[in-house]
């Protein structure tokens, strides 16, 4: 599903990946670690197609709409409330019976209460919860999943474990993390940035 | 159907924001007042009444550059862009919807800067408004494409000014030619065609300003 050769990619004179090459398959697991600074977040930006490589070659087998996406920011709008966020992903995203998949997702995240609040209210986990909800709402094909575990407490961890066990096998993940143990068992590929 | 939908959920979305923020149109209304006062008192009495209609052009255009520079801040924040942007919907429906925000906070400003100029200078002819609403569509069109452009870089604030202002010449040379001429039709066409022209290629051409 993500085939990549000799994968590089500069901002300005600034080199941040250079001559990548590995290949994740459809229903594949692919962990990046590395440390800050060593292009994680950069190449899960490459596979989202948001960035194009500098150098070499990357083949996502995924269109736009089959991609779900967790970036260090949370992607939504900080003036509206959770509700409001996912409403206007789920029309934007063609989310079949959208009300109840966003109600399910809310549910799930532990956001429900917090529906009408507005997101700038939020806390860091909270933010983050929402994003995941964001990133799932679509039912992806491809996850691509930036530090999911980022500002979540142990209860909101688990859920993420639990998100991770049902796409592990069913669907491509790519997950970039300074935590490589927690998502240890369901890696196929793993890959270390320097 | 579904295109319109997008361009319909994506401007309620940017009136929602500015009805919750307040960020932009208070900004846009104050600016615009205070402008206009002040060249009341700047313009001597016997100027005449073509360097008033050139002073409410000039007034419009900077309103309407206040508003541009913070129509994509929202989108900037947590880098909401990248998330409509991996949208499976057409980009530029994100134009469309952001550009008819712009158009509305535009047409607000205008509903009180025009009875105001009407107050501190002269009556205001049905030219002046047709060419006032022309305006605003080619203002929207090719400022949102502009501030999309420039709300990438670092330098935006500066960036946009440099990029909005020589384009939008035309506007200003057929607003101000409609609103002092015998003969207004023909800057309204002007204005028509500059707004049919530039409104194409900044519907085509948004994809790749939002895309590296």
């Amino acid at each position: 599903m993500i085939v990549a050769r000799d994968l590089g990619r500069d901002f300005g004179s600034k080199r941040v990946l250079r001559g990548l090459d590995f290949d994740v398959a459809r229903g594949g697991f692919l962990v990046v670690t590395g440390p800050n600074g060593s292009g994680k977040s950069t190449l899960l930006s490459l596979c989202a197609g948001l960035l194009v490589p500098t150098r070499g070659e990357l083949l996502v087998e995924a269109e736009r709409g089959e991609i779900g996406y967790v970036a260090h920011e949370s992607l939504v709008y900080r003036e509206l409330t959770a509700l409001e966020n996912l409403d206007l992903y789920g029309r934007l995203y063609r989310v079949p019976e959208r009300r109840e998949r966003i109600g399910m997702l809310l549910e799930r995240f532990g956001l429900w209460e917090a529906r009408r609040q507005r997101v700038g209210s939020f806390s860091r986990g909270m933010a983050q919860r929402l994003a995941l909800c964001r990133a799932l709402l679509h039912e992806p094909e491809l996850l691509l999943l930036d530090e999911p575990y980022s500002g979540l407490d142990r209860d909101a961890s688990e859920l993420v474990d639990g998100v991770l066990t049902e796409a592990a096998g069913n669907k491509t993940v790519v997950v970039a993390t300074h935590d490589p143990q927690r998502v240890r068992s369901f890696a196929t590929e793993a890959l270390a940035l320097a | 159907m579904t295109y319109l939908a997008d361009v319909v959920a994506l401007a309620r979305k940017d009136l929602l924001l500015e009805l919750r923020s307040r960020d932009t149109l208070p900004a846009m209304l104050l600016f615009v007042v205070s402008t206009l006062v002040v060249f009341h008192f700047a313009l001597p009495s016997d100027a005449g009444d073509t360097a008033a209609t050139g002073l409410l052009w000039v007034a419009l255009l900077f309103t309407a550059l206040l508003g541009l520079v913070r129509a994509f801040v929202a989108e900037r924040e947590e880098r909401v862009l990248d998330g409509l942007v991996l949208a499976p919907c057409d980009r530029s429906a994100i134009w469309l919807g952001k550009g008819i925000g712009v158009f509305a906070f535009l047409l607000a400003a205008e509903l009180v800067a025009v009875p105001a100029y009407a107050l501190f200078f002269q009556p205001v002819g049905w030219e002046l408004v047709a060419a006032v609403l022309l305006a605003d569509v080619g203002l929207a069109a090719v400022g949102t494409l502009l501030a999309a452009m420039a709300s990438a870089g670092r330098a935006r604030e500066l960036l946009l000014p440099l990029l909005f202002l020589p384009l939008v010449i035309p506007i200003v040379v057929g607003g101000v030619g409609a609103s002092v001429t015998d003969d207004p039709g023909r800057y309204l066409a002007f204005l028509g065609l500059y707004d049919a022209v530039f409104a194409i290629l900044s519907w085509a051409s948004f994809e790749y300003v939002v895309t590296e």
